[in-house]
């Protein structure tokens, strides 16, 4: 079997594209082709709309929910995305779509369309504190009975707050705020040289 | 006594439980015998891989892959690779595309390997595990030669491999095929048509070719319910185009099925092994771009810029371009894939790990559903899975 190009992967997404744009029209924000794959950006509140066609559409067939997770971006008024890999086993397609919310702002669960969506969307609201309205059990999945925080939020410290150790006078695992022993390294070898607009100390005067 | 009302109870399986496959923590509600829902406690294992990642530079995250899913470790490393690998736009040399695939597949042998011995162990079989681990360590033996650790490699490089294969390892891995046939024949004979093992596995845990996308199913597991899909075959990597085999695929969806699929799948895997063997041309394993591979030791003792390029990736490490990329591999478990975001810098932005054994792991309710309390444990072995990689 010959293997496909990038170019020929890439355009075999525009007519997909085509054929979304057709439908969804209104629904699209945003749409990107790149390095072989289509990224759609949606508003949140059609997510189940959005994904209900790309699951049943005899063109679409996206059977399988493959991730959804969450990522932060602290500077932006809605920081949060949700990111939904889907994958066409009958037409051999991905594609991705993305929602925009907030810390506040619920997100519709699609754990009717997709069952893997449950626990996918569960460790979104354990990481990043994303609520998924109409989740049939949204607890924590990940991190410990009776954590607090959402750790791979940006403002979460890499260490966290707690640590725990046995106790062996009260006999149980007792949980303290972190000490650290030595302190927190973060080497950033960026390079000071780069980036700067290119003017170096002194430059000014070159021109004087 | 007049009216007694039978109540469900709660059962705890686990976290310490040597059936569980690791730190499962099942807590099941019984009907007598028969499990009503199983819901399973996960996170004990968890150590923050996702967080870890995004205050590392791209080169220093390789290894937190190895320690994923401790059984299939080189696939993993290869997903995060062909994701930075994508977001660099880099060629990667035909060699070491070659030596990928053969450590893709030795890696997939000692995945189905594990799982298949460990889930004949739970039923009652203690012979293969003895068997088969023999090899498994002949496994890691080539593992060593090429990284010199016998499990967590560190092996894959972006553009490559670390190091070429050392002298006479490929002679040795062609005669471990030879010598490893005859013996997986005899497990073969032993388990497969065992009465005992039928007994404890046909008709349990059956997932329809439906269910089985709804619950995100991939690999070995979504084969067994009778849906032919293969990302080596189906969206080809490195040289698995050029590779002649088969996917095998069951019928009935149930644990001796997806049994079957996995022993199908180590004789396919020597196939390809062979092929590679075979077909391997010499030539380079790094691509020769600098600002990707450090320059040999030698040229740094007389070239500048050589010496520059070595600090500057030492240090700062590899930049990778803005963007965000999805690469999946077909790992032994099934789809295992990279969602790496980069904004430019040299460490990564956001890197999501979307691994099989998690979305699995999650259909063992639906799964044990009616079932009794001995077959939950058949059905856990079948999913093959890894706390490694579900907890993360």
């Amino acid at each position: 079997m010959p293997v496909e190009t990038l170019a020929e992967r890439e355009a075999a997404l525009k007519d997909l594209l085509g054929l979304i744009e057709g439908v969804l029209g209104d629904h699209l924000l945003d749409a990107e082709i790149a390095r072989g794959e289509l990224t759609i950006r949606v508003p949140a509140v059609s997510i189940r709309r959005v994904l209900a066609y790309l699951r049943d559409d005899p063109h679409m067939l996206f059977k399988e929910l493959v991730d959804l997770c969450g990522v932060d971006y602290p500077e932006r008024e809605r920081r949060f995305d949700v990111v939904y890999h889907l994958l066409s086993l009958k037409h051999n397609q991905r594609i991705r779509v993305k929602i925009e919310t907030d810390e506040t702002t619920p997100v519709p669960s699609v754990v009717e369309l997709f069952s893997t969506a449950g626990w996918f969307e569960r460790e979104a609201w354990d990481m990043y504190g994303i609520y998924f309205a109409d989740h049939p059990d949204l607890r924590r999945i990940l991190t410990d009975y009776g954590f607090d925080g959402h750790p791979l939020r940006k403002d979460f410290p890499l260490t966290g707050y707690v640590e725990l150790r046995y106790d062996d006078e009260q006999k149980r695992v007792v949980y303290e705020p972190v000490k650290l022993r030595q302190d927190f390294r973060t080497f950033d070898f960026a390079s000071p040289w780069e980036g700067h607009g290119g003017l170096l100390p002194g430059d000014e005067k070159a021109s004087r | 006594m007049a009216d007694t009302t039978l109540e469900t109870f709660a059962i705890n399986f686990g976290p310490q439980h040597p059936a569980a496959h690791g730190v499962l923590r099942l807590v099941l509600e019984m009907d007598g015998e028969v499990v009503e829902r199983a819901d399973p406690h996960i996170g004990l294992l968890h150590r923050g891989t996702e967080k870890l990642i995004e205050y590392r530079p791209y080169l220093q995250n390789i290894p937190y892959f190895d320690r994923l899913d401790y059984c299939s470790m080189l696939c993993q490393e290869h997903a995060y690779v062909l994701a930075v690998e994508r977001l660099l736009g880099c060629e990667v040399p035909i060699r070491a595309q070659y030596i990928r695939v053969l450590f893709d597949e030795i890696t997939r042998i000692l995945n189905h390997l594990l799982n298949v011995t460990t889930m004949a162990l739970d039923v009652g079989a203690m012979t293969p595990l003895l068997w088969m681990f023999e090899e498994r360590e002949k496994l890691m033996g080539f593992y060593e030669a090429v990284s010199g650790a016998r499990m967590h490699a560190n092996y894959y490089r972006f553009g490559g491999v670390a190091r070429d294969l050392p002298d006479g390892l490929e002679e040795q891995i062609a005669a471990w095929i030879e010598q490893f046939v005859p013996k997986f024949d005899d497990m073969d004979g032993l388990l497969t048509e065992n009465r005992i093992f039928k007994q404890r596995t046909v008709d349990i845990g059956v997932v329809k070719p439906q269910d089985a996308l709804d619950w995100g199913f991939s690999g070995p597991m979504l084969r067994a319910s009778g849906i032919p899909w293969d990302l080596r075959k189906a969206q080809p990597y490195e040289v698995y185009d050029r590779m002649d085999f088969l996917v095998p695929v069951g019928k009935n969806g149930d644990c001796y099925d997806r049994y079957l699929v996995r022993m199908a799948e180590i004789r396919e895997s020597l196939k390809i092994m062979r092929q590679c063997l075979e077909q391997m041309p010499e030539g380079p394993v790094r691509v020769p771009d600098q600002k990707i591979t450090p320059p040999p030791r030698a040229l740094m003792k007389s070239s500048m810029e050589a010496l520059i390029h070595h600090f500057k990736l030492y240090t700062e490490g590899v930049r990778v371009p803005a963007g965000e990329v999805y690469a999946a591999v077909e790992s032994g478990k099934g789809e295992f894939g990279v969602y790496l975001v980069s904004d430019g810098s040299n460490k990564p932005y956001r890197c999501k790990i979307r691994s099989p054994g998690y979305v699995h792991l999650q259909a063992l309710d639906f799964m044990s559903k009616g079932h009794q309390l001995a077959d939950v444990v058949a059905i856990i072995g079948s999913l093959d899975i890894v706390f490694g990689e579900i907890d993360r």
